[in-house]
């Protein structure tokens, strides 16, 4: 079932919240070094599906699988050391802390376990990579929401992930920025990391995926290239049925 | 990269990872050696006091080292994780009954590392109990504890059928009782401090900032957290072990007090919880104004305290830490910091 260059397996996966079914029985692989898209209209299940792999939520039922390693049911402090990291939708800074320090929290205790100059090294040429120089020492409420989310991402790559989970990471970036944003996950793919991405933004689903899932009202309606998905007469009757709803 | 064995999918294990902490964290920056300098320089001075005064200057020092002990092993769990505890003083009664239990029987340091190591097993039991529950469940909850330990005691001391409380008589002047202090609250320094600089310091100040992100980063929360508080209370253990013999009668309304853990909370506030240093600087102002009010008003201490804990609260948040880096920040930069202030306000009316 886990063929071995499969780096995430989500197996018949449902997520309850009470009676509203936010997830309901997805399956789909993230085969390593690809990057697959999750995209659906807004409340079809992507933040939740993203929660379920990172450990934030546990699963009603289904199972789930890094590199052959059952995650379903650890915690997410496990999950994350076993190589898993992701940003949040919603910017989460670590305000009482500088921008390296930000950086560094991914490292300390995470899938590459690093302390004192390594660390630091490490988290400033990160911060450099994303794009953000001279503001080591800031504060992070000094930042752009922008520049927060770089930081987000630098820290979700500090511990060296086997996968990568994005939320929405390129929400809210304006043209030149959206630029940028796509170029840095693209140079983050050519070097072969293994990332799942949530996007609204069209343009960089089809620049950056291998592979798309479109998931409405909890299920997976689609699946494929994102040529054909985005053709795909279903998804695209979720995605103008939203806009009309 | 010099240790790259330790990367990537094979973990060190654990005692070789603790080897490599110890061995990157031994390494001093210049800034940490001029504080251990001071550090060490202030100790020495303080610790002569007892050449230089007897009586009642000296029981003030008393009361400063033990609250500077105190305060410091509060805040080494309670600041990073904003966690209020008002169980010092169970954990504090304990190390007291240990030896007051023990003194006929055991050799007192003996009996003072059974009151850290009952202190420390408690509180790991309280700490797997309780630390899921957070925000003012964890203060009702803490403060509880220490009441219900008390009537623990005072009924198992009903039970046995001995008097209300018990007699420890250990022969120490007041010099060495000083000393023996000092030492205790030194070591809660060195503590704090070198786990302030370590991994666990710095996953406790993430935990503190957004829990969320904490256990994202791989932070086993609930272990940090129950390490800390274990640490934390095996302290006031052992300060009610060092205490004991100055008190001669315990009993279980004095070694449980609640007036300990508020007094121990409000001194740390007072001072600030983010700085190594802060505990002292409110420790030494109260523990001096205590003195004069608890002589003064010797019937209204309990609601000066409660004012004291508004002020506080509502006057200087921060505490004096706070309030001195302001200052030297606004010193440096005075029209830039009125300005912006200026600024701030101005922005608030459009
Ligand atoms: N913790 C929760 N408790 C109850 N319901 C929840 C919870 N989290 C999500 N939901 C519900 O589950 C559904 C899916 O939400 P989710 O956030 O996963 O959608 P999404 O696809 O990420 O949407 P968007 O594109 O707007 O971010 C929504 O109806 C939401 O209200
Ligand atoms: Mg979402």
């Amino acid at each position: 079932m886990n063929s071995p260059s499969a780096a995430l397996t989500i197996g018949g996966v449902t997520k309850r919240f009470g009676g509203l079914v936010a997830v309901n029985n997805i399956s789909f692989t993230l085969p390593a070094n690809k990057v697959l898209g999750l995209i659906g209209p807004n409340g079809s299940g992507k933040t939740t599906m993203i929660n379920l792999i990172s450990g934030a939520l546990k699963p009603s039922a289904g199972a789930i699988h890094l590199h052959g390693d059952s995650i379903s049911d650890r915690s997410a402090s496990e999950i994350a050391t076993l190589g898993l990291s992701r940003t949040f939708q919603i910017v989460r800074m670590l305000p009482g802390l500088t921008v390296l320090e930000n950086v560094q929290a991914g490292g300390v205790f995470g899938h590459r376990r690093m302390w004192g100059t390594e660390l630091r090294e490490h988290s400033r040429a990160l911060l450099q990579k994303v794009g953000l120089q001279g503001v080591d020492d800031t504060v992070v409420s000094a930042l752009t929401y922008i520049d927060q989310k770089r930081v987000e991402l630098a820290r979700a790559l500090v511990a060296d992930p086997k996968v990568l989970l994005l939320d929405e990471w390129l929400a809210g970036l304006n043209p030149t920025e959206l630029k940028t944003g796509i170029a840095l996950i693209e140079q983050l793919r050519t070097e072969g990391r293994t990332i799942m991405i949530v996007e609204h933004v069209m343009d960089a689903i089809r620049s950056l995926c291998d592979t798309c899932v479109v998931m409405n009202s909890g299920a997976k309606i689609a699946e494929g290239t994102p040529r054909e998905v985005l053709s795909d007469a279903e998804v695209i009757r979720a995605y103008l049925g939203d806009i009309d709803a | 990269m010099s240790n790259a064995d330790t990367h990537g999918d094979t973990k060190p294990t654990a005692f070789a990872q603790a080897m490599l902490d110890l061995r990157e964290s031994a390494v001093l920056s210049g800034t940490e050696k001029r504080n251990l300098a001071i550090c060490a320089i202030v100790a020495a001075l303080w610790a002569l006091l007892p050449l230089f005064s007897t009586g009642y200057i000296l029981s003030l020092g008393i009361s400063i080292t033990i609250f500077a002990g105190l305060a410091t092993s509060w805040t080494l769990f309670s600041g990073p994780t904003n966690y209020i505890s008002l169980a010092t003083a169970a954990f504090f009664g304990i190390g007291m009954y240990t030896v007051a239990g023990g003194v006929n029987l055991l050799p007192y340091p003996v009996l003072i590392l059974i009151a850290a190591v009952a202190g420390a097993l408690f509180a790991a039991l309280i700490g797997l109990a309780t630390l899921r529950i957070s925000g003012v469940y964890f203060v009702i909850f803490s403060l509880g504890l220490a009441e219900l330990v008390r009537q623990v005691v005072s009924w198992g001391q009903h039970v046995m059928g001995t008097s209300s409380g018990l007699y420890v008589l250990v022969d120490r002047s007041d010099s060495v009782f000083f000393w023996q202090l000092l030492v205790f609250t030194l070591v809660v320094f060195l503590v704090s401090w070198w786990i302030g600089r370590s991994r666990l310091g710095f996953a406790l100040r993430i935990i503190g900032n957004d829990e969320v992100v904490a256990v994202h980063c791989g932070i086993n929360t609930a272990r940090a957290k129950v390490t800390l508080f274990i640490i934390s209370s095996t302290f006031a253990a052992i300060a009610g072990a060092l205490v004991a013999p100055r008190w001669s009668y315990v009993e279980p309304t004095l070694a449980f007090s609640p007036f300990l853990s508020f007094q121990v909370v409000i001194m740390s506030l007072l001072g600030g919880v983010h700085r190594l240093w802060g505990p002292l600087v409110g420790v030494i102002p109260f523990t001096i104004m205590w003195e004069f009010i608890s002589a003064k008003f010797p019937s209204q201490t309990t609601l000066l305290l409660g004012v004291a804990f508004l002020l506080i609260v509502y006057f200087i948040p921060h505490g004096f830490v706070g309030l001195i880096e302001d200052f030297s920040r606004r010193r440096s930069g005075i029209w830039a910091a009125l300005r912006s202030k200026w600024q701030a306000k101005g922005g608030g009316h459009e």
